[in-house]
């Protein structure tokens, strides 16, 4: 049994999810990533994408909009202004949140632009994801 | 001195209104209860997100590439008064305090030569605030729909705000609530959101940053002004239901003072009359 980590899901409203987890996949701004216990303690922001807890009891996976995480040795701690288990995730949610999107496109200052065009475009990457 | 009908009537209204007063302490005593779980579930969100603000910001507020969330315009010229009540009144002195709290705080920074701009959520204040301050008003946040509070609420108004500020419009920005003490007891508060004042402890771990720590201070800062300003309105949703419960409940003891003294009144007064008809009969024999 490997070493395991405490896992928390915060949203802004309530604590989505808090589970001992041997590892944690958090789709960083950066690029992937993949938080195991004894993790070098990290702060990055996410795009939208998914994350998925690998934990004793199953895998669980959510698709967060964007936030945060933090990652020390012992614990990440992931808050996500909205994070919905994938479970629940239908085509039309993900369609409302690329509206959602292009309606801030279409309102963004221009400093502004190149990163509301990414989460569009990683909105998209995901949806065309969860068709298939 | 008042017939018996009226009396009768008075005491059958003052009843009326106790079963109102009543029903409307247990609906707020109801309200209250879920509004206190609803901030109690957003603590661990905002106590996060503030520790780390705090910990990012207390290092580069140094630098000069500070972002202007945090750094400010370097003008303290305009300001913006978000004032935040509730939409609907009964509620005992809960709107009047913000208003009372805000309306110095515009007084003090008009009386200093600045200009105030005054943005109201909930149409309370804006009612209360029309009159006097009236031409600074630059918007209004009607929540009256919203049934429960959500963070799309805070993050609708934090775009409103967030917009106006990259728009140049002011320089400061504060938001005015009651925070949430105990049913009997809240406390206006006055809480200054842009530029940020980070609070809260700092995160004293050394961390490695994914991407620069800029850049994810310019993406947390508004997050962060959302994040408070949602805590505010959860603050103030809790507050609202206590304040009007414990209005109502004095509401209650009231109408049920005034029930006891009418029926006093009443029985005397049909006392007097039955003892007036009595002495009327009695003489009229005595008389014969």
């Amino acid at each position: 049994m490997a070493n395991t980590l405490q896992f928390d899901l915060v949203s802004p409203e309530r604590k989505l999810a808090s589970v001992q987890a041997t590892e944690v996949q958090i789709p960083g701004t950066d690029g992937d990533m993949s938080a195991m216990e004894g993790h070098a303690p990290t702060i990055t922001t996410m795009r939208p994408g998914i994350l998925k807890v690998v934990a004793a009891q199953g895998t669980q996976a959510f698709v967060v909009t964007g936030g945060f995480a933090e990652i020390t040795a012992s614990g990440v701690t992931v808050l996500a202004e909205r994070a919905i288990p994938v479970e629940d995730l239908s085509g039309h949610i993900l369609d409302e949140l690329v509206e959602e999107a292009r309606g801030l496109l279409a309102i963004a200052p221009v400093e502004q632009k190149d990163a509301v065009e990414k989460t569009l475009a990683d909105l998209l990457a995901l949806r065309n994801h969860a068709a298939h | 001195m008042p017939n018996l009908k009226d009396l009768k009537n008075r005491i059958g209204s003052v009843r009326n209104t106790r079963k109102i007063t009543k029903a409307m302490q247990m609906v707020a005593a109801a309200k209250l209860r879920r509004a206190q779980e609803a901030a109690m579930a957003g603590r661990p969100y905002a106590e996060r997100m503030n520790a780390v603000i705090a910990g990012l910001a207390s290092a580069a507020s140094g630098s000069d590439s500070a972002p202007r969330l945090l750094a400010g315009t370097g003008a303290e010229r305009v300001h913006l008064l978000v004032v935040m009540t509730a939409e609907r009144g009964l509620c005992g002195g809960f709107n009047t305090t913000i208003v009372r709290l805000a309306r110095a705080r515009a007084n003090e920074l008009l009386a200093q030569g600045k200009v105030v701009k005054i943005l109201t959520v909930g149409k309370k204040g804006r009612e209360q605030m029309r009159r006097d301050l009236g031409e600074h008003f630059v918007g209004h946040v009607d929540l009256s729909d919203v049934k429960r509070v959500g963070y799309a609420n805070a993050h609708q108004i934090a775009r409103d705000v967030l917009g106006r500020y990259d728009a140049g419009e002011f320089d400061v920005a504060t938001i005015f609530f009651n925070r949430f003490q105990s049913v009997i007891s809240q406390i206006p508060t006055a809480q200054q959101i842009i530029p940020a004042r980070p609070v809260g402890e700092a995160v004293s771990a050394l961390y490695d940053y994914e991407p620069s720590e800029e850049a994810i201070l310019a993406d947390l800062l508004p997050r962060g002004v959302a994040t408070q300003i949602f805590t505010a309105l959860l603050e103030n949703g809790a507050s609202e239901q206590g304040a009007r419960m414990s209005a109502m409940d004095n509401a209650t003891r009231n109408a049920g003072d005034m029930i006891n003294r009418l029926t006093i009144q009443y029985n005397r007064s049909r006392q007097a009359a039955i003892t007036k008809e009595l002495i009327e009969i009695i003489s009229g024999a005595e008389a014969l």
